[in-house]
């Protein structure tokens, strides 16, 4: 009894703290892909990128931690801004072969510069010793820095659950998603709101990406690496569908943390098998409206 | 409607009709043989990637199916092969054989899973079939050989004379015959009334559809020949190179089929040979470089094709003798 609740405490903690770096990767690209049906294999790109400006400024210049998570969103989003209307604007509602192709491009460059200013090993880690200390739960030891992730992540989740549905922003990006032909004839500057979101999305992968750190290493290959983890997340939840996507994530994060001790054999196979199985019952995701 | 016929056959008719200019790239393929004939290793795997790249142009260009996955046939092909020779049967015509085969039925089974779905979905899923082939062969090692690969794939001599030798003739002339033969047939598809079929659903499946056009089982069968193709290319790999590594199934090697298919251009069979020997060949003389500066300039090349060099540079040759020519034009 003490061995089960103690392995479910675990996979809870770790699952959902993982499932929330996964969430916050994958939730601008899931706006990406939504909105303007834009098929973004660069999107791990963005969380390398904030991910290794954060981890390598701490420990050169020794910048606290929750700063460093700062500056990875502003410069992951930074990013996006300058990208945005240079290489995503102009194929937007073009074919999706070409997005693939620029995208893939986008990578192979990410790839190249990470290496050169970066260096080509991992770049580790180093976490504050408040958050490399160990917390109490009763049931079990929990490592501190799984607990600051879990809040991290449901304090952003709020934030954007409030934004969502409480700000005119907000309605304006559900509009767009839903239909956009409509939003448009209404009135939504749709171009000039998806480079906001779009912007906001690269920035919250920076961020993902700085706060995974441990558990998803930042090195050059990154990019490629968890090209498909991302995608799957928003493949699940169905393209554009924002708040959904932050439950797949978690979902995924449980499930893959049990599967890898439960069936360590094949857990590699385990999302890859939920994704065929639901994209085959429904093409559009989980939550989307059949057709 | 006997117009439109008469029209189809025409088109037909004049795609099987032979321009000298088609020559070249098999001059050029025999012309290296007796050049370069201590870079015949090279050669062969200029080869290897022309077929499959040529079976991706028939899957992507002519029928417009967006995959991730095409690398799945190339892998299935090439462990088929290699299992074959290191279970006991060193034989290598057989061997390639049942490769095709078994691409070919891996393609036939996920088309008739995945072929009426479109766009991301699709991409997707066709990801993701890769990816747990990739993970099965990493797992099941007492097969596969795992994260180590498979090694000393040591196929008997071709029809019992010709011995995979480490000068590389053999394999050359093994490769180039099979491109050939295989060329030949995707050509002859290009140009039939299938094909133009296919290049009709690339454009607008759904008007096919209301004209009667079985979409979904065209594109079973396109999907499936070119797996077919793609496996053999594995299967002549995994002979050539005596060794069959997880890269034959991993994502890169998809993406790397699509840059070089967009680098010749697509759609038009000769792009696929351009696209795949330039990679290849360029590829080579950069591997003294760092290999990261090999990326960035692919992918940098990458994301200027898809914004102004559209058709790759079959696409910019033609635009500049269109240029040329309108130029000649306006002179008289």
């Amino acid at each position: 009894m003490d061995r089960l609740s103690s392995f479910l405490s675990f996979v809870l903690i770790d699952g959902i703290s993982y499932g929330m770096v996964l969430f916050l990767i994958s939730v601008g690209l899931s706006v990406t892909m939504g909105l303007m049906r834009f098929a973004n294999l660069a999107h791990g790109a963005f969380a390398a990128i904030g991910g290794a400006v954060a981890v390598s400024l701490m420990t050169s210049t020794g910048l606290p931690f929750l700063l460093a998570l700062v500056v990875a969103f502003a410069a992951s989003a930074l990013l996006g801004l300058l990208l945005e209307p240079i290489l995503y604007a102009p194929l937007y509602g073009g074919d999706e072969l070409d997005q693939v192709l620029m995208t893939i491009g986008l990578i192979f460059v990410a790839i190249a510069s990470l290496n050169l200013i970066f260096g080509s090993t991992p770049l580790p880690m180093r976490l504050p010793s408040w958050l490399a200390a160990s917390v109490d739960l009763r049931i079990r030891i929990v490592p501190a820095y799984r607990i600051f992730l879990i809040a991290v992540g449901a304090l952003l989740m709020l934030m954007l659950w409030l934004t969502l549905d409480r700000t005119e922003f907000g309605a304006r990006i559900r509009a767009a998603v839903e239909n956009p032909q409509m939003a448009q004839a209404v009135g939504i500057d749709t171009r000039h709101l998806f480079a906001v979101t779009f912007m906001l999305g690269c920035g919250l992968a920076g961020l993902g990406g700085a706060l995974g750190a441990q558990m998803l290493p930042i090195d050059p290959v990154y990019p490629l690496r968890y090209l498909a983890t991302f995608l799957i997340v928003v493949s699940i939840a169905g393209f554009g569908n924002i708040k959904e996507s932050a439950w797949v994530a978690i979902m995924l994060g449980v499930i893959e943390t049990a599967g890898r001790y439960l069936l360590p054999e094949i857990a590699a196979f385990l999302t890859y098998l939920i994704l065929i199985a639901v994209l085959l019952w429904r093409p559009n995701g989980l939550f989307s409206k059949p057709q | 409607m006997n117009d439109v016929r008469s029209i189809v056959e025409q088109q037909a008719r004049a795609g099987t009709r032979w321009r000298v200019v088609e020559a070249l790239p098999w001059l050029l393929f025999v012309g290296f043989y007796f050049l370069f004939e201590t870079r015949l290793a090279l050669g062969n795997s200029v080869l290897v990637m022309v077929l499959f790249t040529l079976s991706l142009d028939l899957v992507l260009g002519y029928a417009g199916i967006a995959t991730l996955g095409h690398a799945l046939f190339f892998g299935l092909g090439a462990y088929t092969a290699g299992i074959v020779i290191v279970a006991g049967w060193p034989e290598p015509f057989s061997g390639l054989l049942l490769a095709i085969l078994v691409a070919a039925a891996a393609a036939v089974i996920t088309g008739m899973l995945l072929l009426h779905l479109h766009g991301n979905t699709l991409l997707m899923l066709t990801l993701a079939f890769l990816v747990l082939a990739y993970e099965a062969a990493n797992k099941w090692t007492s097969v596969t050989g795992g994260d180590d690969g498979l090694q000393g794939v040591a196929a008997s001599p071709l029809l019992g004379v010709f011995a995979f030798d480490l000068r590389g003739q053999t394999r050359y002339w093994y490769a180039l015959f099979l491109l050939a033969v295989l060329f030949l047939v995707a050509r002859a598809i290009a140009a039939s009334q299938f094909g133009l079929a296919l290049k009709g659903i690339r454009e607008n499946a759904g008007r096919m559809r209301a004209m009667g056009v079985p979409v979904k089982r065209h594109l079973v069968v396109i999907y499936s020949i070119a797996g077919g193709m793609a496996g053999a290319a594995g299967a002549i790999s995994a002979h050539s190179t005596g060794f069959v590594g997880l890269d034959t199934l991993a994502i890169a090697l998809s993406a790397n089929g699509l840059v070089m298919l967009v680098l010749g251009g697509w759609g038009r069979l000769y792009g696929a040979i351009v696209g795949a020997s330039f990679y290849v060949i360029l590829q080579h003389f950069a591997s003294s470089w760092n290999p990261f500066h090999w990326m960035f300039l692919v992918g940098a090349a990458l994301i200027m094709i898809v914004r102004f060099g559209k058709g790759g540079l079959l696409g910019v040759a033609d635009r500049i003798r269109n240029r040329l020519g309108g130029r000649e034009g306006a002179d008289r």
